[in-house]
């Protein structure tokens, strides 16, 4: 063996038992740094003959070759275990438990999802959304909508009075979102096609009243709406916010002082274990008040019942919620038990939509 | 309203079923809410004999009945609990596979104790007769054994509840439900019509009536010589099948025509009338023992009837304990009188007597049966108790105002969409009482007396729709026309929406509160209309309810704070102590439309930083003011808000902690809301256990954005150069504030700077002790080239000159 292959052998020997970078490093400097072993051998071609220095440099180079791909071999083996070693050393425990975010945690009250869902329905039948304030006077609340002075239909809702003032005339909590109609029609033209949803009050407590609930009444006033209409709209609406491809509806005439005629509406359901089925089962379920508006009311807001006709409709939101979501007791609508709301509420990002699912 | 089919049959020639009567009224506008077939129900009830009851053996209060149930059959065996169980009783039995209406459940055959019970012996309440559930019905000793029960003791009259709409005065007698029903087609209406009774003599007691608006009209006659006692069983019968009592046939008989008739009517005893009766108002402090057994005391208001020694009756609502009749009574004077609606309605209510006279007078009873409805009574007086009649005394009117509607024939098409013949609607009409005239397309119709409901139009539309069938009319598809399919909801609407959502994606829960709040909690949350005149009054007298429903529920609320923190408080109660609420809603600054209000409020408690509610390893904080401040900006932000003209200054109003509160404005005019730590005082008052944060801003006050004809967004400009960042540390004294030294940065270079934010904040160890080391990194955007080393330096140098003008604060070396 000559010295050169000697010196090779003994290199790459050198450069597999390399234990780390740092060991290879110092082999690659012992060997080709400048002051390295086959530098070295390279410095002494400058001394030799034309000949000797062709057969011996082209050696010389072969061996630097070898012992360069060695290091280069040996240093990807190296880093390779090197980078295995940390990632060892990087575990982790991926079954902590993490916080939900935010928007998983957050609850919308299924009152104002509601209210987002029935607004979406009637926006997309071409209704306007107004509203109106809770504090209404006695001729809005009432007396423009036919209710006479001291008759009992006025006891059908158990009014709340502020005191009188000093003229004598008291204002009060509207009973109903009719008075939100009465400024429509004072105000605007017809055509009117608005729902106007809104909190209302009555003074009422027990299982099934609360004194404060929610209502959402439509109104439409032009030169040709008629019942039909209007059982048509109630029946689209109800299959839509039930989500339910058909629903059985039962109009039975009845008695509001604004409608006349006046209808009241029951769904037709089917009770099974907390749960409602609309579209089937024995049980009629009223829902809603509707009916043609009185010509009186019509007259009172400036409007002549010869020129002009049209209907209104009025329902809970409390109870349509109730109904839809499968809530037993509409008082718990308002106790704000976190347990409660986060069971019955809507995550944030559940926006109603037509297109997308009115409860996702 | 309650009546019998037996009692409607009296009026309705009908075989319809029972069912089908049911639904007809419902469709009409009667709503059945209640049909009680007692027939139906205890159908498999039957008598059966108990043979022997022998002590069970396991059980002391057992015993084993052999019952004989009269169907040829072996004795039953039955284990029965009631202590009467005994030999000889005879009562009801049930057979395994009856369904007991008491118990909600369905008979099996049973073993009770080791003993095998093959049916069962009925207490009243198992057949939902009577709340009687101490023993077993006990029946008399020859009722016919093996016999349906029901049909033997006569409850096979079904029983119909109507749930009636204040309009229909005349269906609060079965007469008028009868004459609805033939309408509908379900029979044929019996109207024979009322004859006369002759009087013999002129009647002895005069009347005067003092005020005709309160009494359109009084007819009254004595029947002398009657004897009065226990009504005959029909009548009874009658009374006793919708939940009334007999009392004695003068008394029944007004109660009778009460239900047949819709006509309340009243009998004095003649002998316990003084003088003369005056219909006058009652004198204030006047009382009167009536009927009820209860002495009501009574004012101006009222309407009375009264003798020579005072009041005798309360008109149209009552009569009175002295003058009634008993069975001594020998003379009566019956009284069938009109009374004034409203007044009615208003008496009593304030008396508080829910009388089966008041319900049909404040509705309004048919005026031109004031003196039939008499003759009626007179009748049956002098058949149930004989005697003989004076004339009658008839005061004021005896008859309605005529009413004629000129009525459209394409009415019912326009409001209704159907399409009814023309001798269909007079068909229906003339069921129902009206009179019609002309043959034109406009129908002259007369209202009959009976319908004070009926004035326009509208009303005879309504009639020929509700018998015609309301399933008639014909679903017509409701063109939205070509109105542009744009958002509806208006900014307050939309601003509502996105708050919500906004605070809900912060993980804070959505409350709803009462309106109402209580006076003290009110007047902590004092928001003070924004008229100058008012502003230094203390609470809003117009915002107090006059009728509150509960003490704590008296006050319109000025915040939505006092409610979310007792709903906070009812959680922490439960257990639940780390939680964030928020509300948005309406409050109130006075009672004008423009004072109520849209706010969005919220509270934070316990371990419920915007981090996260409840403690966690990931890290979790005590909520602290400045979440509350977080979630007020965040709201803001997403209602719309210019947040960059948006200023934070501190303190806030007495409710808020003063130095751990905010005020969030546009200007001192325009605060839009406050957010801190609520005063310990505040929690004192609202009583609830902090610290708690709270924030509270008003929607209504975020100015309007700008209008703009395009939805496009303002073209971007993207610098080609890259931004620069540079910190700085500045001591400053503790009382500086970081908004400060951030707006004195941005303020250095308007142009290159385009971000500051404060990156750390240091007290303690290493500084001063009344100072606080303030670390902020400033962007710097190049706009046309990139700067050198030396343009960065003299920002850097403008920013550090300016801090320490506005502030005072030093670079930290």
């Amino acid at each position: 063996m000559t010295d050169l292959a000697q010196l090779e052998s003994q290199i790459l020997s050198q450069i597999a038992a390399a234990g780390d970078e740092a060991a290879l490093e110092a082999v690659r400097i012992a060997a080709l740094g400048k002051k390295g072993s086959i530098s070295a051998l390279l410095a002494t071609l400058g001394k030799m003959s034309p000949d000797e220095r062709k057969t011996q440099g082209a050696a010389i180079n072969l061996a630097k070759d070898k012992v360069g791909q060695a290091l280069a071999a040996r240093r990807d083996v190296l880093k390779s275990a090197a980078l295995d070693a940390r990632l060892v050393s990087e575990t982790i425990d991926v079954t902590l438990p993490l916080r939900e975010t935010a928007a998983e945690a957050g609850r919308i009250h299924p009152l104002s999802q509601v209210f987002e869902e029935v607004n979406t329905i009637f926006a997309d039948m071409g209704f306007a959304i107004t509203e109106g304030p809770d504090i209404e006077t006695d001729d809005y609340n009432f007396t423009k909508l036919n209710f006479p002075e001291g008759h009992p239909a006025r006891e059908m809702h158990d009014t709340f009075f502020f005191n009188p003032k000093e003229d004598g005339s008291r204002k009060l909590l509207r009973t109903h979102t009719s008075p939100v109609q009465v400024r429509t029609m004072l105000t605007q033209k017809p055509p009117i096609r608005i729902v106007c949803p809104g909190r209302t009050y009555r003074i009422d407590s027990d299982a099934t009243h609360t004194p404060q609930f929610h209502q959402v009444e439509g109104l439409v006033i032009d030169k040709s709406s008629h019942l039909g209409h209007l059982k048509w709209i109630l029946h689209e609406f109800c299959k839509a916010f039930f989500e339910v491809d058909h629903i059985n509806m039962r109009f039975r005439p009845s008695f509001f002082p604004f409608t006349e005629p006046s209808l009241e509406v029951d769904i037709q359901c089917r009770r099974d274990k907390g749960e409602i089925r609309f579209g089937e089962g024995e049980d009629w379920l009223e829902i809603l008040g509707c009916g043609m508006v009185h010509p009186n009311v019509l007259r009172a807001c400036g409007i002549d019942p010869d020129v002009y006709q049209g209907f209104a409709w009025g329902m809970g939101i409390d109870r349509i919620a109730m109904l839809k979501y499968g809530m037993s007791d509409l008082r718990q609508l308002f106790e704000n038990d976190v347990r409660w709301l986060s069971h019955y509420g809507f995550r944030p990002l559940d926006v109603p939509t037509l297109a997308g699912g009115l409860s996702s | 309203m309650k009546f019998t089919l037996a009692w409607l049959k009296e009026h309705l020639d009908t075989d319809e079923p029972v069912e089908k009567l049911a639904d007809k009224l419902t469709m009409i506008g009667l709503e059945v809410e209640h049909l009680d077939d007692k027939a139906k129900a205890l159908e498999p009830f039957t008598i059966a004999r108990v043979i022997s009851a022998e002590q069970h053996p396991n059980a002391d209060r057992l015993r084993v009945c052999m019952v004989d149930t009269g169907n040829g059959n072996a004795p039953v065996q039955v284990v029965c609990g009631a202590p009467n169980a005994r030999a000889g009783l005879v009562s009801v039995f049930s057979a395994p596979g009856t369904f007991i209406p008491g118990k909600n459940i369905t008979l099996g055959v049973g073993t009770i104790r080791g003993v095998e019970s093959r049916g069962m012996l009925c207490s009243a309440a198992e057949l939902q007769l009577s709340e009687d559930h101490d023993g077993i019905i006990e029946l008399a000793a020859d009722a016919p054994i093996g016999a349906a029960y029901a049909q033997w003791a006569r409850l096979g009259d079904p029983v119909f509840e109507i749930n009636l709409t204040p309009n229909r005065q005349d269906c609060t007698g079965v007469h008028g439900i009868a004459r609805d029903l033939s309408a509908a087609d379900m029979g044929k209406f019996k109207d024979p019509g009322i004859k006369p009774v002759k009087g013999e003599f002129p009647c002895p007691v005069n009347v005067t009536v003092e005020d005709a608006t309160l009494c359109p009209g009084f007819a009254l006659r004595l029947v002398r010589g009657v004897k009065n006692g226990p009504s005959p069983e029909w009548l009874q019968r009658r009374l006793t099948s919708i939940g009334l009592r007999p009392i004695n046939a003068l008394v029944d008989i007004t109660n009778f025509m009460t239900y047949d008739r819709a006509r309340p009517l009243h009998v004095f005893d003649a002998a316990k009338v003084t003088g003369h009766l005056t219909v006058r108002r009652a004198r204030d402090g006047e009382t009167l023992l009536a009927l009820d057994g209860r002495s009501y005391t009574l004012d101006h208001g009222v309407c009375v009837i009264a003798d020579d020694h005072g009041v005798e009756s309360l008109a149209g609502i009552m009569g009175g304990e002295a003058s009634g009749c008993s069975e001594q009574t020998t003379d009566v004077l019956i009284e069938s009188a009109l009374w004034n609606e409203i007044n009615i309605a208003q008496s009593g209510r304030k008396l508080g007597i829910n009388s089966d006279a008041r319900y049909r007078f404040e509705r309004g009873v048919d005026p031109a049966f004031m003196v039939p409805g008499l003759e009626m009574a007179t009748r049956l007086v002098m058949e149930l108790c004989s005697g003989t009649p004076s004339e009658n005394v008839v005061v004021g009117k005896a008859f309605g105002d005529d009413r004629v509607i000129d009525f459209p024939l394409t009415e019912v098409k326009r409001l209704a969409a159907l399409d009814v013949p023309l001798v269909e609607m007079k068909r229906i009409l003339g069921h129902l009482g009206f009179m019609m005239a002309g043959s034109g397309p406009v129908l002259k119709v007369a209202v009959p007396s009976w319908r004070s409901d009926v004035s326009g139009k509208a009303d005879i539309v309504e009639e020929i729709v509700r018998i015609v069938g309301v399933d008639k009319v014909p679903m017509t598809p409701f063109d939205r026309g070509d109105a542009a399919r744009k958002p509806v909801l208006t900014q307050i609407q939309s601003r509502t929406r996105r708050a919500k959502r906004a605070l809900a994606a912060r993980g804070m829960i959505e409350a709803v509160t009462w309106s109402f709040i209580s006076k003290p909690h009110a007047e902590l949350f004092d928001r003070d209309p924004p008229v100058p005149a008012q502003a230094n009054r203390r609470g809003h007298p117009e915002l107090s309810l006059a009728n509150p429903i509960a003490a704590d529920m008296s006050d319109m609320r000025p915040s939505l704070l006092p409610g979310l923190v007792a709903a906070a408080q009812a959680n922490i109660d439960r257990g639940f102590s780390d939680l964030a609420l928020f509300e948005v809603g309406q409050v109130f600054a006075s009672d004008e439309p423009a004072d109520e209000l849209i706010a969005a409020a919220g509270v934070r408690h316990g371990v419920a930083s915007s981090k996260g509610i409840g403690r966690h390893w990931s890290g979790s904080a005590t909520a602290d003011a400045l979440d509350a401040k977080a979630d007020a900006l965040a709201v803001l932000a997403a209602a719309g808000a210019p947040m960059q003209a948006l200023q934070v200054v501190a303190g806030g109003p007495d409710w808020l902690h003063p130095g751990r509160s905010g005020t969030i404005q546009i200007g001192p005019q325009n605060v839009l809301g406050y957010f801190g730590e609520l005063h310990p005082r505040a929690l004192e008052i609202l009583r609830a256990d902090g610290p708690l944060m709270a924030f509270e801003v008003i929607l209504d006050r975020i100015p309007d954005a700008k209008q703009r004809p395009t939805r496009a967004r303002p073209v971007l400009e993207l610098s080609a150069f890259q931004p620069v960042s540079r910190d700085f540390a500045f001591i400053v004294d503790r009382s500086v504030r970081a908004g400060d030294i951030v707006r004195a940065a941005q303020g250095a270079d308007r142009k290159l700077i385009t971000a500051v934010t404060v990156f750390d904040v240091y007290e303690g160890n290493g500084i001063d002790e009344a100072k606080k080391s303030i670390a902020i990194a400033v962007t710097i955007q190049p706009r046309e080239k990139t700067l050198t080393d030396q343009e960065i330096d003299a920002v850097a140098a403008k920013i550090v000159a300016e801090v320490t003008k506005k502030t005072g604060g030093v670079l930290r070396g």
